[in-house]
């Protein structure tokens, strides 16, 4: 679908970079500096690598070892700017329409009108540039990516210039774009808690090189790459479903192969997709079932890997049937507990601990309940609001 | 007061023959400078310094030694005015074409100076984001870079107009000062000077010459506001 292979030198700075990915959407991960840029603005044709072959579905982009350069009007590849990049002498519809001009009717796809609903941007179509909010215009910039009809949707740290909550605004559609159009999209970022809510694929790069490529749940539980990011916001990925919500306590259980995973309520239906991440720092380790706890969260699982370490802190793996976790602990629990490859433990983990950085989502748009002061504000953008206390509690599964 | 007002036909001649010129010199030059301006801000070609000092020269050289260049080259027996006569009819020497040539040269610099910044200042990342959205180069200049210089075009225009409207020292060098032919308001006002009981005539054109000259700077004023205004998008 999407196949990557670029050498490309930048002063002191190498670029060496090979990846590939079949749709959905790939994050590029890693600190400023790491080549992230560099990368995307390759596959859009704006840098001319030395050594590159980029393929997009079945046409090849950039060939270098046979001439192949097509240029950056004729690739399709739309790009949304860390900065918006709206053309401020132009209104938002005259915006969301340019790369329009540029198609032809048979390439045309994305309905004007379906895109400014799905964004939420009906009401600023005659507005000029310079009078929106920083959310807005990168609400802006991505229908005008859309609407430009591309193969394949370029996203450069598209929330790195909002506060927490213009992102948490965002957010919301990006999963919407990944969930319900076939659109492959690469996104790079250099923070964590958007790759783990939004990655299909996850590429993360390290000084110019690729340090890992894969399903995101599968590189987010690697232990050795936990230094690349960033130790305190290492964790895993774990892809549940709503099995009802508990009105009384604004409790929502969500089920996961590795269990029954309650946390503060969230508004969608049940049966809904939601992707959790859990935190290393916030998961406990027990080598006994747990009594007299107030934790709610109580995962069966075995030791699948202890990581190096050599301060006082050391990560470890757990498969919990299926699901990987990891769980960040001192190396003198480690010693006291006598963990070890393969021995059976409990993970607990704090329902607080699930707030809204951590949960993300899969299809329909969601409001949670201010249960938690922290939960309401990164899921909801005020799209379709749905009162969780109308959602039919679900037969609970077993 | 009366006599303030009461111009004779041969000032209203180098009035309107002064306009005339100005416009010509201006428009004429303006797809040019709009070519020189961008090959100077975004062009990277060898003996790109030696075009930026080829253009800035009449800013610096005496008037009299432009015009006088202008006279070998383009004069009935310069080499290039001699091959623009044979082959398309035009002539300069001692025509008013000569006059709007010489102001256009020396408001030249000028002009492209103005369109030249305004350039610099556009947004490279504009013009990506409009290529990565399919336009080649021409639209997104057409579309993006054009539309956003236009304060620095229309401030370009008005320089060169004025400079156009007060240019003396090449005009007078190249095609000389006949009256209704290339006697401009500024070669009106020193013939003038030089006849005895011409101060009236001078001190009326001088009049006229300050208001032509404040009008222009009034509306450039007012179109870059607008221009500005509608390219920021407030």
């Amino acid at each position: 679908m999407l196949e990557v292979t670029v050498r490309h030198r930048l002063g002191d700075f190498a670029l060496d970079a090979n990846f590939a990915s079949d749709g959905g959407l790939t994050a590029l991960f890693g600190r400023s500096g790491s080549g992230k840029t560099s990368l995307i603005n390759a596959i859009a044709g704006l840098i001319r690598p030395d050594h590159a072959r980029i393929v997009v579905g079945d046409e090849v982009l950039t060939d270098t070892d046979r001439q192949i350069f097509v240029p950056r009007h004729r690739r399709r590849t739309a790009y949304v700017f860390q900065e918006g990049r709206l053309f401020p002498h132009l209104t938002v519809r005259q915006n969301l329409l340019y790369g329009r001009w540029f198609t032809r009717p048979l390439q045309r796809h994305g309905d004007f009108t379906q895109v400014v609903d799905m964004l939420g941007i009906g009401h600023l179509l005659r507005r000029r540039p310079a009078l929106l909010s920083g959310g807005e215009k990168q609400r802006v910039a991505i229908g005008r990516a859309l609407l430009a009809s591309p193969r394949l949707l370029l996203m450069d740290e598209p929330l790195a210039s909002l506060d927490e909550d213009r992102k948490a605004e965002i957010l919301p559609y990006i999963e919407r774009l990944r969930d319900e159009t076939r659109l492959p999209i690469v996104y790079v970022s250099h923070s964590i808690a958007e790759v783990a809510r939004l990655a299909s694929t996850l590429v993360i790069l390290s000084e110019g090189r690729i340090a890992a490529v894969g399903p995101a749940a599968e590189v987010m539980t690697r232990l050795d790459l936990s230094p690349l990011t960033g130790r305190p916001e290492t964790g895993a990925i774990i892809e549940t479903r709503i099995v009802d919500h508990d009105v009384a306590f604004g409790l929502t259980r969500l089920r996961a192969a590795a269990g029954e995973l309650r946390v503060p309520c969230l508004e969608l239906p049940s049966g809904s997709k939601v992707r959790v991440r859990v935190r290393a720092r916030d998961v406990m380790i027990a080598v006994r079932e747990p009594a007299g706890l107030s934790a709610l969260n109580v995962l069966p699982g075995v030791i699948t890997e202890i990581g190096p370490s050599d301060g006082p802190i050391a990560e470890l793996r757990l498969d919990c049937s299926g699901d990987a976790l990891i769980a960040r602990l001192t190396r003198q629990s480690i010693a006291t507990l006598k963990l070890s490859n393969g021995k059976k433990v409990y993970a607990v983990i704090k329902s607080v601990a699930f707030d809204s950085r951590a949960v993300g989502r899969g299809s329909d748009m969601a409001k949670s309940a201010d249960v938690e002061a922290v939960v309401a504000e990164d899921l909801f953008s005020g799209a379709t609001r749905r009162d969780h206390q109308s959602a039919d509690p679900a037969p609970a599964a077993d | 007061m009366n006599a303030l007002a009461a111009f004779s036909p041969e000032e209203i001649t180098a009035i309107r023959l002064s306009l005339r010129v100005a416009f010509w010199a201006m428009t004429a030059s303006l797809p040019v400078g709009i070519l020189v301006a961008l090959l100077l801000a975004r062009g990277r070609f060898w003996g790109k310094s030696l075009l930026n000092g080829v253009v800035h020269l009449p800013l610096i050289m005496p008037p009299v030694v432009t015009g006088y260049i202008l006279l070998l080259l383009f004069g009935r027996r310069g080499p290039l005015g001699q091959l623009l006569d044979e082959y398309f009819g035009i002539v300069f020497a001692f025509r008013w074409t000569g006059a709007a040539l010489a102001c256009a040269i020396m408001g030249f610099p000028l002009m492209v100076r103005s369109i030249r910044l305004s350039l610099d200042a556009v947004d490279r990342g504009l013009e990506n984001a409009a290529g990565t959205l399919g336009a080649n180069r021409l639209w997104v200049f057409l579309t993006i870079t054009l539309p956003l210089i236009v304060p620095g075009i229309l401030a370009g225009m008005i320089l060169s107009f004025a400079r156009s409207f007060g240019e003396f020292g090449a005009t007078i060098t190249f095609v000389s000062n006949i009256p209704g032919e290339t006697q401009t308001l500024p070669s009106a006002i020193y013939t003038f000077t030089q006849t005895p009981g011409g101060d009236l005539g001078a001190l009326r054109l001088t009049l006229v010459s300050i208001a032509i000259s404040m009008t222009a700077l009034l509306v450039s004023e007012l179109l870059a506001r607008e221009a500005t205004r509608r390219v920021v998008g407030l």
